[in-house]
């Protein structure tokens, strides 16, 4: 187990590769990938258990991770370096031609860690149900992790899966909500208000939690929660409250960085709140 | 002469239905997910010995496939069963996504496809299907002819590591291929040669194929008959060895003419040898309720559009 102090150290180092990433090509997500970094640095170095080397597209005997919010591609591509799954040098690839490091994941150019392919949204939960149902015909008792957009909850497949999850009891998943209340066009509250998130997922049979997604302390122990909570007959959905773009202070608390990148003085100015840890790619 | 005279008729989702029970017995890996239509698929048999490995998503097509490509990641074969509209149309992007990008060992198994399925009209008779799927890469594109042919294609699809789409269909339909098949995919079945036109025909239409190459050889017209029961890959040595014979051809499917076999015929024609082709298929439309005989008559899908066809694509050949 990562101490906080270690684990904060990688999230700096996770923060500065997102932003360098998509200030370098001009193009990508940095807002949610931000709001997410404490949730995959705690989630891959101190929650999964996974073997990075060889990679094993089945993930049999490991935990599985799913992203269903693929435009947050930085922060999950940074992630999958630091934990070993290719070497961060890979990470200057990001959205060029003929690189693993598509816009968004993909398993066609065989980047080690991804799964399956995201972007268009709503499609992940059923993916990490699918692979759950799997490891219980396997009787593998490792769990499925998945993480998905709170704007993306507003597409139908993902009520489908959590009404199948909870009517199958499928209790070795656990999902979480990015709750920035951030969506492209705006607050998630203007757009379409999810008015008593929890009370929905308790109404389909989850096993509903909340955590605070931008301090590692409570991420740790919220995913430590969450995991004991699994295999108790319901699927765990954590309601995961973030700041888009956190951590870089221009970028918090507007929606506007959803999918725009910092030009130089902004770049400097990112790292500059963000001191190298363990070193840029 | 082909033979024609039929002992027997049985529904070419039996043949799957039948094909998937095999399969439950031989292949530990193979799971089965079915969105409330599991009488209408003949899933049931394969429920009923298997329930631990029997899915039921209830009517929620995209879950279904999303948990599909799950379960092919997690090592499993999955074979997803409900009508082709909900299998393909409605799920497109699931499919482009989840399956075929991801290069998911998914098995999308689709019945009641076309205008066969008679009374329930056009919201269920689906005719692009085989072009949804066969535009999307890493897909293989099956359209079994009889009931014995949809069995083997299923069994043989679960040997092959990728997606694929097998269409079939809901009425009892003329049994004629060999109950011992082994079926290639991608290898194209001569049912009869000749020298006049060639006749390349997929699925039902099949049939109605053997049935015009009998009226025609007694008009003096030579056959060469040939069942493309894999629209994608297609055999295209298979079509170019027997254009370069009767130098003309008639496609005949239930799909429309935009997207379908036609249409992949004279892709490979254009490009290796430009060849008169008539196209035996629905041009443009939905279908409407009715019989299935009756509505292939009435959309030109019927044995007396096909004579014509080849009727008059060798007289262009000859003009």
């Amino acid at each position: 187990m990562k101490t906080v102090a270690e684990l904060n150290d990688i999230v700096r180092q996770v923060r500065r590769d997102i932003v360098r990433m998509v200030h370098a090509l001009q193009s990508g997500h940095p807002g949610g990938s931000l709001g997410c970094t404490e949730y995959f640095t705690v989630l891959y170095h101190n929650i999964m258990k996974y073997s990075a080397v060889p990679f094993n597209m089945e993930g049999k005997n490991e935990d599985v991770f799913i992203l269903s919010n693929g435009h947050i591609s930085p922060v999950f591509y940074s992630t999958l370096a630091h934990a070993g799954y290719f070497d961060k040098s890979e990470l200057a690839t990001f959205r060029k031609l003929d690189s693993r490091l598509q816009g968004h994941p993909a398993t066609e150019e065989g980047l080690p860690g991804i799964r399956i392919a995201s972007g268009s949204l709503g499609q992940g939960l059923s993916v990490a149900v699918g692979l759950a149902q799997s490891k219980k015909l396997n009787k593998d008792s490792q769990n499925i992790y998945v993480l998905m957009g709170d704007g993306e909850l507003q597409e139908g497949q993902n009520w489908e899966a959590i009404m199948y999850a909870g009517h199958n009891k499928v209790d070795n998943l656990i999902a979480t909500v990015d709750f920035n209340l951030a969506q492209i066009d705006g607050s998630t509250t203007d757009i379409m208000g999810f008015h008593e998130l929890n009370s929905k997922f308790e109404a389909f049979g989850w096993d509903v939690m909340e955590m605070d997604g931008n301090d590692v302390e409570s991420v740790n122990n919220g995913l430590l929660e969450a995991k004991n909570r699994s295999g108790s007959g319901k699927p765990v959905v954590i309601i995961m409250k973030t700041e888009m773009g956190n951590g870089v202070d221009f970028m918090m608390g507007s929606h506007k960085w959803h999918g725009i990148p910092p030009n130089d003085e902004q770049l400097e100015s990112a790292l500059s709140q963000n001191s190298s840890s363990i070193g840029d790619y | 002469m082909v033979n024609t005279e039929v002992l027997e008729k049985k529904d070419t989702r039996s043949g799957f239905g039948a094909g998937l029970l095999e399969l439950g017995r031989t292949n530990p890996e193979v799971v089965a997910l079915c969105a409330d239509l599991t009488g209408s698929l003949k899933m049931d048999a394969f429920e009923k010995e298997f329930p631990e490995r029997f899915f039921q998503a209830g009517i929620a097509e995209a879950n279904m496939i999303g948990m599909a490509a799950g379960l092919a990641t997690g090592g499993k074969i999955p074979f997803t069963g409900t009508f082709a509209n909900f299998s393909t149309g409605r799920v497109y992007d699931q499919i482009r996504q989840s399956v075929a990008y991801s290069e998911k060992n998914v098995k999308i198994c689709a019945s009641h496809a076309g205008l066969t399925l008679g009374e329930d009209g056009a919201t269920h008779q689906i005719l692009e299907d085989l072009g949804l799927m066969k535009m999307l890469p890493n897909m293989v594109v099956i359209n079994p002819c009889d009931y014995n042919q949809t069995k083997a294609a299923t069994i043989a699809i679960a040997d092959h590591h990728g997606p694929c789409y097998l269409r079939f269909g809901r009425p009892k339909w003329p049994v004629f291929t060999d109950p011992n098949q082994k079926f290639e995919i991608g290898k194209a079945w001569t049912i009869q040669e000749g020298t006049d036109v060639t006749i390349f025909a997929t699925g039902h239409l099949v049939w109605k194929a053997m049935e015009a190459a009998n009226e025609l050889e007694q008009k003096g017209i030579s056959v060469e008959l040939i069942n493309i029961h894999t629209i994608k890959p297609l055999d295209d040595a298979a079509i170019l060895k027997s254009v370069a014979k009767t130098k003309c051809v008639v496609t005949a499917e239930e799909h429309q003419m935009n997207g379908g076999l036609g249409d992949s015929v004279c892709q490979l024609l254009a490009r290796n040898n430009p060849t008169p082709v008539e196209m035996v298929a629905v041009n443009d439309q939905f279908g409407e309720s009715g019989k299935p005989e009756q509505l292939l008559d009435k959309y030109g899908l019927g044995t007396v559009n096909i004579v014509e066809a080849v009727q008059k694509v060798i007289a262009r050949k000859n003009g």
